[in-house]
């Protein structure tokens, strides 16, 4: 049996606007077959002020697919269609008091239905672009097609960059196998074999050890461009964790940074910050050293927008 | 606990007779059967007695034939990778889609060591293609691996065959029993099977203890070497107290099998009439025909497993179900899947697995509260609508799959 929250037995046994909404003027179907789920929401919005004012549900699906179906439809009531939007799945298994890892799709498939739904009243067309794979690491819920787009995206070798850029692995590590097995199959697309013996880029290295870069290839200015591009190019993975990354400083090869949200107190803030501070020596092509930071301005700090 | 138990598929409560017997190896006859003194002299016998009693409810020619191991998993690995250690030119394995993971798995990771699987199909009643097995049997084929009985559906294999065939070509023959040994009668000296599985928690023994059957004359590679326990080919010293508990159970399950092949079979079919009689678009899958008489399963269409299992659960009935919502996987069971029955359907099977415990009552009250706890989930559903099948709820509910 899944261990379900109390919110999540009483949203099954008790499902709230369940079935079809009389006089809807917009309907979400959404679906994944293969995993079991499939999700009909139908919205009455009021032309005028744009407000949800009555929300249904039919849900062909588990246990955690109908409680969150039926909490998604309590949340959204009142709410118009743009408030409606910045629900989040994660929003969704927070209002349940949390679902298990395995069922976080479940929220997710809430989310697109309210997306989908919306599209449809305001005569758009919603598709859906999200793949799900095989679930590979239970503690952070990543699955196999995330793994494998963010190994070829970024060309990672090893176990430990896969668990920098994604979590996956990060934790009771009984995933290894199965990370190593996506790896071995990623490198040989590419002609290459995995090496279980090599290790993660670059050896923990004292800092002081490596003379901060002046002249020669980079200027500072563009040191700091491309280190601003990488926070650029990360924010939008950490928002949709409802985190955030601001450049704080940068000072020789010390990149200080401020994590805001969801990542500030997330166990894995170290993890996320090795992710980007591998990215940003990829960027550089030096040795960088990204240092989490409090919120306050250095005097001598570069602003960069918030 | 209250409650009614239809899961025995899954693992069965421990006859109170083998808990009465197994008591005294934990606390008087706690010695090692290996050693010399008084608190382990009556644990070789009684390991001994035990043995006897697995060869007579399995029909072996001998006792030696028996070879205790921790679980059935370990004994269908044992099976498979002895076959390959002892024909090491031998690079096929012939088994079927529908075996249990113990197996499935073990022959999935085998491929990444370059053997070659060949993997029987199955029927949409899930029946083997006999044509198709001869043709595959061949020299390059270490071991035959087939089901005596699916777990989920309860159908039963035409194994004492397939050995004849197996043996005809010169190819070991390995049969994962686990759901059959106690269920249906079994003389293994009348047939060719090489080796057997079978697992104590399915019969009402402890969980963590099975047996290997080994026919005599089979070379055999151990999996675990060390100490001389089972005559060295299970190294590790004997879990006394369980073998003790296997051995009552299966003396009890040969007591019982009559009574296994006529009431616990009515309660069955009992439990399928009621529930075909008074729920609509419910189909039994696989071989209704041929298989276990303790298993019912039955597709619930345009419904999901895991919240049918819960609202029974409410109702205090326990059963399973091979929707992937309850495994936690994505895909709904390879067993339906292979069988080619709809995912619609394929969500909505549940499991009813009885035992010699339930009662005709406890099978009424299922039959009562069924059809509610259908048409609760039916009413949510979007391809469901008023009393049928949304009107073409193909086109009508079509939606965005990912
Ligand atoms: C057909 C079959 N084989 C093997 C097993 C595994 O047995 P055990 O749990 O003793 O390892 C089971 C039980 O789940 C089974 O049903």
């Amino acid at each position: 049996m899944w261990d379900y929250s109390e919110t999540v037995k009483d949203h099954f046994f008790n499902p709230r606007n369940a079935g079809e909404v009389a006089s809807a003027n917009a309907t979400g179907d959404v679906g994944s077959i293969s995993c079991g789920d499939a999700l009909r929401l139908q919205l009455k919005v009021n032309p005028e002020t744009e407000i949800i004012e009555d929300a249904g549900f039919q849900t062909f699906g588990c246990g955690s697919a109908i409680a969150s179906s039926s909490a998604l439809t309590e949340m959204i009531k009142g709410k118009t269609l743009d408030e409606a939007l910045k629900v989040t799945n994660q929003d969704i298994a927070d209002y349940l008091q949390g679902l298990p890892p395995e069922k976080m799709h479940c929220s997710v498939m809430g989310r697109e239905a309210l997306q989908a739904a919306i599209a449809d009243y305001r005569g758009e067309v919603w598709k859906d672009d999200h793949e799900e794979g095989e679930l590979i690491c239970k503690c952070f819920a990543v699955d196999a097609v995330m793994i494998e787009d963010t190994i070829r995206a970024n060309g990672l070798k090893t176990v430990e960059d896969v668990t920098n850029y994604t979590k996956a692995g990060g934790g009771c590590s009984s995933c290894h196998e199965g990370i190593e097995e996506i790896l071995g199959k990623v490198l040989a697309e590419r002609g290459e074999t995995f090496d279980p013996e090599a290790r993660a880029w670059p050896e923990p290295i004292a800092s002081e050890t490596i003379p901060a870069p002046t002249a020669g290839k980079l200027t500072n200015l563009q040191r700091i461009k491309k280190i601003e591009a990488v926070i650029e190019a990360v924010r939008p993975t950490l928002q949709a964790d409802r985190g955030d990354i601001e450049l704080i400083d940068v000072q020789g090869n010390q990149v200080m940074v401020h994590l805001v949200g969801a990542c500030a107190g997330c166990q894995m803030a170290g993890l996320t910050l090795g992710g980007v501070q591998q990215q940003m020596m990829e960027a550089l092509g030096e040795f960088i050293h990204v240092v989490p930071v409090a919120k306050k301005p250095a005097p001598v700090s570069i602003s960069v927008r918030g | 606990m209250d409650g009614i138990y239809l899961d025995n598929n899954a693992t069965t409560q421990v006859d109170l007779e083998v808990v009465e017997e197994m008591l005294p190896f934990f606390t008087e006859q706690f010695g090692n059967p290996s050693s010399m003194h008084q608190f382990g002299n009556k644990v070789g016998f009684a390991i001994k007695k035990a043995r006897e009693q697995v060869q007579s409810l399995l029909g072996a020619a001998h006792d030696s034939e028996i070879v205790f191991t921790s679980c059935g998993t370990e004994s269908d690995s044992t099976a498979i990778l002895s076959a390959l250690k002892a024909y090491p030119k031998r690079k096929e394995i012939i088994t079927t889609v529908i075996e249990h993971p113990a197996v499935l798995e073990l022959c999935k990771h085998l491929e990444k060591e370059d053997y070659t699987i060949h993997y029987l199909k199955v029927d949409e009643k899930g029946r083997l293609d006999m044509e198709q097995y001869q043709k595959l049997l061949s020299p390059e084929v270490a071991i035959v691996s087939v089901m005596w009985a699916n777990n989920e559906t309860g159908s039963l294999f035409p194994v004492v065959e397939m050995a004849e065939m197996a043996h005809a070509a010169g190819v070991l023959f390995h049969t994962d029993a686990v759901q059959a040994v106690g269920k249906v009668p079994i003389d293994l000296k009348a047939t060719k099977i090489d080796m057997l599985s079978l697992s104590g928690h399915k019969l009402h023994a402890p969980k963590g203890i099975g047996v290997l059957y080994l026919k005599r004359g089979t070379r055999f590679r151990p999996l675990l070497r060390g100490g001389h326990q089972e005559r060295g080919r299970r190294a590790g010293t004997e879990n006394a107290a369980a073998i003790v508990g296997l051995g009552v159970a299966c003396e009890l399950a040969a007591k019982h099998m009559a009574f296994e092949q006529s009431e616990v079979k009515a309660m069955r079919d009992r439990l399928q009439q009621g529930i075909l009689d008074a729920v609509s678009h419910c189909f039994v899958t696989g071989d209704p025909s041929n298989r276990l008489p303790n298993t019912l399963n039955v597709a619930f269409e345009y419904i999901e497993g895991e919240a049918i299992l819960m609202l029974l659960n409410k109702d205090g009935i326990a059963a399973s179900s091979g929707s992937a919502c309850t495994s936690g996987s994505l895909e709904p069971s390879h067993v339906m899947r292979a069988m080619g029955i709809p995912f619609t359907a394929a969500h909505g099977t549940v499991r009813f697995s009885l035992s010699r415990f339930n009662t005709p009552e406890e099978i009424e009250k299922v039959i009562q509260v069924v059809p509610g706890v259908v048409a609760k989930l039916r009413k949510l559903s979007p391809y469901w609508s008023e009393n049928g099948p949304a009107v073409n709820c193909q086109t009508s509910f079509a939606p965005a799959y990912a």
